[in-house]
């Protein structure tokens, strides 16, 4: 990895420690509706990658299509990004991520393009753990397209047309604790407070890191009857809270024994995780699949790191690829030559 | 009777019960003839079924080297019961019919103008072997014993082939010659050997055959070899016939020649997707980060391929694509050959798109243009679609052996590292400073501040931003249009070959034949026989799109052209047609869709046909020709 220090900053913001000031984190301006909550989840990246010290060229960010799926251009400019097609980024992710295993891959999709159109990608994601944090900004509705309920809405919201949905949602978050994903969270566009700690610890895990964020739509989906207005999210959030040390850093906060459990990364990187209830271990998908589901039950909306496995192995491990990326081996590496050939022309004769 | 004749040229044809173990046993027969040194062409034409449904596997002999289907069949070795009617019409008079006489032939099946040869297998291996699984496999040894003795196949070639299929299992090379050997002297004993068909390996009208050590391959093998030595390091698929062997195989190759010496660990990584879509998304993803990557399918995967192929095509990121092609539309008749995704192909995907596709004729071609395409995609930036079929793809062919210069590189195409970014006084991802059309990338993670952008779907400008102006859209797709104009002088030619000289013409008109991929093996000889009728017709082989100018210029100086394929709608004739603006009647379809590969007896027949009703037209046409 190389290193980076910027020429020219800002006097009066601090830099982390590669030099880089949070603005060296920047993207275009965005072009989303004032107040969506997709532009909280762009500035929790931001803020993230900065405060990891994350070299921004060594990320590569992924999307799908949809008004959540633009939003990779409004961060990290000096990150490489692919708008792929819709429903389908997983599978860009996947290529990518096995062509050159030594970059950051940051995925981000919206309900529409993970739970409809891209369901099946995204299930073969998990399956095969993609080292990859994996984003979906979860308004209930399809933004872009003006607002038609979204797979993920919930059984009688009303969306700005003033129906009410028929269908049950899908829960994605239960869903990828069961198909067997090795980090799984859930926050809200308005909880940074919790939402920056868990894309550090997702961008430090190995394997697929899903955080499904709750992101209200204020133009098709903030209404009154909306499960996934701001107002209905905030008063239904039952937060569990958390701290992200990451390896470089020394331990400063003093935790009161008991009140916290502590996962350590691959990398060394710790998460401190502060429990709403005592017996809730997230290293136990049983833990996250019972207090999803009385959340669910009773209309609230669990956030915190739901599901982790800090030993989880990830693709590249089951591929069984060599250390040096696909992508930067040359012929000598590649190609068997003429003699192995001929040998081969042999064996047809 | 009068019974056919012809040393080293005739067709034989086994008509099997699939999944009987019929298989290796058939291919054993062609590879001791193709080990003689004698011209063969062997063709599986199996069911989409694992067990039980009937399958056949025609052999094809001919000492001019003509690998094409002939059409017709001069001996049927039939052992099941379920064809034996067709099989028996299937003969051509003066022709041979080999059976198992464990049971006697019906009173309806016998014709008066073939000669019958029955062999009681099933008897003798009741009584030779004791286990039931060899009683049933080792049938299939002992006609081809038979079928030694009767053709004069040469007995120590099929001895060693055996051993080279058991190495390793040594204990089966005994009862496999023991079969083979009751075959045979069942034969002698029983019947005058050899037939008036028969091999003789000093006689070889085909030259360039012997000349050139031929090997005996499948097209899929080849193309796999070609991923491998073109360097790809990620393959992406999902299961379909007649595709599937081309992963198997480059799982196989890069098994043994892909691990790294250091760690033991793989330089290559297979992904089998969950679907198509999946598979194009992988090798999308795989080859924007710069590694090369492919995926291998058939005619319904080209169709979920689409959105991904349009994308790759805007984007501007190269994909190598192996599309083997079988009949469709839909499943069709999934395990039988066509070449009828050639629009599907060239104009994939919604909007204006245009892909370069190559059409490989063996399997030489198969591993050369598998290399090229790697090269054309990223010289290109955009995909590259190889075009093979079943018959190609699935059968051994004899082909000139693989070759490869030490002293290629891989063309990696204008492709940016960061000392290039540093010096670069400006960049801009789709900024045409070459006025080819292709314009400079730059990979993930390259360089901190420099040459970072956002890849899209959607419009956007020189400098990669978003932009819905209609004429920053007007100019991208206008430059894309420009770098297909440069891609005609990157793909490979076509072939063009010597007219054969006739002495008599029975025509004035100027005759010429477009072709590609396995129908040119039987258009050549078609073409011949043509020739000797009378009839000389100039051929062109094409071997990629875009055309190349000479296939304009070569329709323009004929008076008819024939275009020889092999789907219904006449598909490349319509292709040229529209890129070449060509009015449809300078055109003629010659065409098989019946699922088995084209004849060359079909193909001279249609030209024939087409001769006798066209030709007065054509004069009336073009009175100065006459
Ligand atoms: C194949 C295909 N079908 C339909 C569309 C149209 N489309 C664009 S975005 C979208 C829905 C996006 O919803 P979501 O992922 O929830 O994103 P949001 O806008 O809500 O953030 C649809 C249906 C498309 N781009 N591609
Ligand atoms: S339509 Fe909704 S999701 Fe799209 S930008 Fe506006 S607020 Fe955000
Ligand atoms: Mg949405």
């Amino acid at each position: 990895m190389s290193y980076y220090k910027p020429k020219f900053r800002h006097p009066s913001l601090p830099e982390n420690e590669l030099g880089y000031t949070v603005a060296d984190y920047d993207g275009a301006v965005s072009t989303l509706c004032a107040g969506c909550g997709h532009d909280s989840i762009s500035a929790a990246i931001r803020n993230a990658c900065f405060l990891s010290a994350i070299p921004p060229h060594r990320i590569a960010k992924l999307s799908g299509i949809g008004c959540s799926s633009k939003t990779p251009t409004y961060f990290l400019g000096r990150s490489h990004g692919f708008n792929s097609v819709h429903g389908r980024m997983p599978s860009v992710a996947t290529g990518a991520s096995v062509a050159n295993r030594d970059l950051i891959y940051l995925g981000i999709s919206g309900d529409g393009d993970t739970a409809s159109i891209g369901m099946g990608q995204f299930v073969h994601l998990i399956r095969r753990n993609v080292n990859m944090t994996y984003i979906v900004a979860n308004n209930g509705c399809y933004g872009l397209t003006k607002g038609q309920d979204s797979a993920t809405a919930d059984l009688g919201s009303v969306g700005k047309s003033g129906v009410k949905n028929q269908f049950d949602g899908i829960d994605l978050a239960s869903l990828a604790v069961l198909q067997g994903a090795s980090f799984v969270a859930r926050s809200f566009s308005g909880d940074k407070e919790q939402l920056e700690p868990l894309i550090r610890a997702a961008m430090a895990h190995k394997g697929f890191a899903f955080i499904d964020v709750v992101s209200p739509c204020v133009t098709f989906a903030n209404n009154v009857g909306s499960t996934k207005s701001y107002a209905a999210t905030r008063d239904n959030l039952e937060v569990m809270p958390l701290d992200f040390v990451p390896m470089r850093e020394e331990i400063r906060t003093q935790y009161k024994e008991g009140s916290s459990q502590a996962v350590t990364l691959h990398d060394g990187s710790i998460i401190h995780l502060h429990k709403a209830s005592k017996d809730y271990k997230a290293d136990s998908r049983e833990s996250a699949l019972i207090a999803l589901q009385s959340a669910n039950e009773t209309g609230k909306v669990l956030t915190g790191l739901l599901y982790i496995d800090p030993n989880s192995q990830d693709l590249n491990h089951t591929l069984e690829l060599a250390p040096k990326p696909l992508n930067s081996l040359g012929k000598d590496e590649l190609c068997p030559g003429s003699r192995v050939l001929n040998s081969i022309n042999e064996g047809l004769r | 009777m009068k019974q056919i004749k012809g040393v080293n040229d005739f067709v034989v044809k086994f008509a099997n019960v699939n999944g009987t173990g019929s298989a290796s046993a058939n291919h054993l027969f062609a590879k001791a003839i193709f080990r003689m040194g004698v011209p063969v062409s062997p063709r599986n034409i199996f069911p989409s079924n694992i067990q039980g449904l009937p399958t056949w596997y025609e052999v094809r002999v001919s000492s001019k080297g003509y690998l094409g289907r002939r059409g017709g069949v001069d001996l049927m070795l039939c052992v099941n019961p379920q064809t034996m009617e067709d099989d028996v019409a299937s003969v051509e008079p003066g022709g041979y019919f080999v059976y198992d006489s464990t049971r006697p032939l019906a009173p309806h099946l016998k014709r008066d103008d073939i000669s019958y040869f029955g062999v009681p297998l099933t008897e003798m291996c009741m009584r030779e072997f004791k286990v039931a699984r060899l009683q049933q496999l080792l049938k299939n040894v002992v006609y081809v014993g038979a079928m030694a003795a009767l053709l004069d196949i040469n007995f120590s070639i099929l001895k060693d082939l055996l051993s080279d299929q058991f190495k390793g299992k040594e204990k089966l090379i005994m009862p496999n010659v023991h079969a083979l050997e009751m075959g045979y002297q069942f034969a002698q004993d029983h019947f005058k050997c050899p037939l008036p068909i028969r091999l003789d390996p000093s006689i070889n009208e085909a030259p360039h055959i012997r000349e050139s050590q031929h090997i005996l391959m499948n097209g899929n093998t080849a193309a796999a070899l070609g991923a491998i030595y073109g360097g790809a390091t990620v393959a992406a698929w999902y299961p379909i016939t007649p595709s599937t062997s081309v992963v198997d195989a480059f799982s196989k190759y890069a098994e043994r020649m892909r691990i790294d010496p250091g760690t033991g660990k793989r330089n290559f990584a297979i992904l089998q997707a969950e679907d198509e879509l999946a598979a194009m998304g992988i090798v999308v993803g795989a080859s924007w980060n710069g590694a090369r990557a492919f995926t291998a399918t058939s005619g319904p995967g080209l169709s979920l391929m689409s959105e991904f192929l349009g994308l790759a095509y805007f984007a501007e990121v190269p994909v190598v694509l192996i599309d083997v092609q079988r009949s469709g539309p839909s499943t069709g008749m999934p395990t039988r050959s066509q070449q009828s995704d050639i629009l599907a192909a060239a104009y994939a995907s919604h909007g204006d798109t245009k892909h370069v596709l190559l059409f490989p004729a063996t399997p030489r071609e198969c591993f050369d243009m598998t290399v090229q395409a790697f090269d054309l995609a990223e010289q290109l930036q955009t995909p590259v679609i190889m075009m093979s079929d079943l018959d190609l793809g699935m059968n051994d062919w004899m082909s000139p052996p693989l070759e490869w210069d030490d002293d290629y590189e891989m063309n990696r195409g204008k492709v940016l590292n960061a000392k290039a970014l540093e010096e670069a006084e400006s960049w801009g991802r789709y900024l045409d400073v070459d006025g080819d059309g292709i314009c400079y990338r730059t990979l993930p993670g390259t360089h901190p501040d420099k040459g970072a952008f956002f890849t899209r779907g959607s419009s956007k400008n020189e400098m990669a931003v978003y932009s819905e102006k209609g004429e920053d859209y007007v100019r991208n797709v206008d430059r894309l249009l420009r770098k297909f104009e440069t891609a005609k002088s990157y793909v490979p030619v076509p072939k063009v070959h010597d007219p054969i000289p006739v002495k008599k013409p029975k025509t004035k008109l100027k005759l010429g034949a477009l072709f590609f991929g396995t129908s040119a093996s039987p258009s050549y000889e078609a073409v011949e026989i043509l020739a000797a009728e009378g009839y000389p017709i100039d051929v062109m082989r094409i071997r990629a799109f875009p055309f190349h100018q000479s296939l304009d210029m070569f329709v323009h100086e004929h008076d008819i052209v024939f275009v020889i394929e092999q789907n219904r709608d006449g598909q490349m004739r319509q292709l040229i047609m529209n890129e070449c603006h060509i009015a449809p009647d300078k055109l003629t379809s010659v065409l098989n869709y019946s699922g088995t590969p084209i004849t060359a007896r079909t193909i001279a027949d249609q030209i024939r046909q087409a001769l006798k009703t066209t030709s007065a037209e054509v004069v009336a046409l073009h009175p100065e020709t006459t």
